[in-house]
């Protein structure tokens, strides 16, 4: 009862807020100095759209999605673009991935997309690159230079080892917590295309990089992890303003190493423990980072959501949008050069919800 | 009355007989070897697996498994149950929990407390949180 109601009331909520989303929430800037400008883009991620049977998919990940969408359509003025980023399906099946992008396609406005292990590992990304496009790929705009990178690749020999078939291999991938899983990796390939895609780029001019897998080594039991992290990171190490946002982790992260901020974005599926709850293995969460508050199961959009992300100085503000909670922002503070929460990040400002054990 | 005597001497043999036995059982009952050891908990860690294997299956109807929003059963908290559970609003143990999660994200159906597949559930969770201190009632 009390669920519906509060439900409801949100949902209530999010209809009135379409007429005071403008100006509040969106910042737009008209020109702005330098060549960089400010403008706005939505991010929505880990949809996890999961076939149960037939046409029959799990609801509550259906849900997690459709309601980002209708949330994502009320911004005004529109964003410039969005940005998907990975984990669309459970299982990569075609009808998941179809499923997904057909919620998808209510969203307004272009979409990029990037993939994520759970579209990758049945046909190792066949039928995404038929559907959405290439894995990896750069583009430029209003002077921000943005990188999509395919991070959950991994070792030759653990993709092409003797599985009973491709399903079983997407499902070791999908198990988060597999013993005998494999480290997510960019590979040497890709890091030679990466190079060379930023050869061309002005040092002074912003790169945003879009990642599944966080181009950091935070948790390696659970793939919170790249391998070959250090190796984009001093790929990106030039630039005045570098950027990464990354999905896969379902959970409220941020952090700075050198010039490099990091940015996670939340699932709209289901959350995830800090890497700290689980006792048997230490954890290196970002210090910077102030956790979101612990999930309440009995909401089942507690801790999930969306999105949308200010360009602001070539630098990033990620509006995080909580629909069971209250949302959270965090900014780049360009005198300390560090990712803030604007509300919680002062010790004393933190909330019993934020502590996770 | 004879028929009585045999029938007393016999219970009697059969009392004593009992006494002793129960006397050499239980001085077996007090020690136990390290073949016992390894046994006990060989059973355990059986358990403990095939708790393993169910937290990572479909255990309701829509395919969803424990382990896609409680990877290593982290964040299930076992060390701080029973407790008040607020949204249920009185002192639940943690299999009210568990069935819970299997009714609700998982839309199956409840199992008994002392189900195989419940205990099974339970040692897997509690294993994965072995050594960390029990705060019953926290929050």
């Amino acid at each position: 009862m009390n669920i519906n109601r509060r439900a409801f009331l949100k949902t209530t909520g999010a209809g009135l807020m379409a007429s005071t989303f403008p100006m509040s929430l969106v910042k737009i800037a008209f020109g702005g100095q330098g060549p960089a400008q400010d403008f706005t883009f939505g991010y929505i991620s880990d949809a996890h759209i999961q076939q149960i049977q037939g046409n029959n998919f799990v609801r509550n990940w259906d849900m997690g999605l459709i309601r980002a969408v209708r949330e994502a359509n009320l911004l005004t003025p529109r964003p410039d673009f969005f940005m998907f980023g990975g984990d669309l399906a459970q299982l990569g099946k075609k009808e998941e991935l179809d499923h997904g992008l057909e919620i998808m396609s209510n969203l307004r406005g272009k979409v990029y997309y990037v993939i994520g292990e759970h579209d990758y590992y049945l046909d190792l990304g066949e039928y995404w690159q038929s559907k959405i496009g290439p894995l990896r790929y750069s583009f430029d705009h209003k002077g921000v230079h943005f990188v999509t990178l395919n991070s959950i690749l991994t070792y030759d020999s653990w993709i092409h080892k003797k599985w009973g078939s491709p399903m079983d291999r997407m499902l070791a991938m999908a198990r988060l917590d597999n013993p005998n899983g494999s480290p997510f990796m960019v590979g040497e390939e890709q890091l030679t295309w990466l190079k060379k895609d930023l050869e061309k780029v002005n040092r002074s001019t912003p790169v945003v990089v879009f990642s599944h897998s966080p181009i950091q080594k935070i948790f390696k039991p659970w793939n919170f992890w790249t391998q070959d992290a250090e190796k984009v990171q001093a790929l990106l190490k030039p630039f005045e303003k570098a950027t990464v946002i990354y999905g896969h982790v379902h959970q409220i992260e941020y952090n700075q190493i050198g010039n490099i901020t990091f940015h996670s974005v939340m699932a709209t599926a289901w959350p995830w423990p800090y890497p700290e709850s689980y006792s048997q293995a230490a954890s290196c969460l970002p210090k910077l980072t102030v956790n979101m508050n612990r999930a309440d199961p009995f909401f089942e959009r507690d801790a999930t959501g969306w999105q949308f992300i200010n360009m602001h100085n070539g630098k990033v503000d990620v509006h995080y949008q909580l629909p069971d909670n209250k949302n959270r922002t965090v900014v780049f503070n360009s005198k300390i050069g560090k990712p803030q929460d604007v509300d919680y990040q002062d010790y004393n400002s933190q909330i019993p919800p934020q502590t996770h054990f | 009355m004879r028929k009585n005597r045999k029938v007393f001497s016999v219970s009697f043999v059969v009392l004593m007989v009992s006494a002793l036995l129960a006397i050499s059982f239980s001085i077996q009952a007090d020690e136990f070897t390290k073949e016992d050891l390894e046994r006990w908990d060989t059973e355990f860690m059986t358990v403990v697996i095939k708790g393993e294997k169910l937290f990572h299956s479909a255990l309701g109807t829509n395919k969803v498994s424990c382990d896609q929003c409680h990877p290593n059963a982290a964040n299930t908290h076992p060390e701080t149950y029973p407790k008040f559970q607020q949204q249920i609003g009185r002192v639940v143990a943690l299999f009210e929990m568990v069935n819970w999660c299997i009714q609700n994200p998982l839309e199956g159906d409840p199992l008994p407390a002392e189900d195989p597949k419940m205990i099974a559930l339970l040692s897997y969770i509690t294993y994965e949180r072995r050594g960390v201190p029990l705060v019953p009632g926290k929050h």
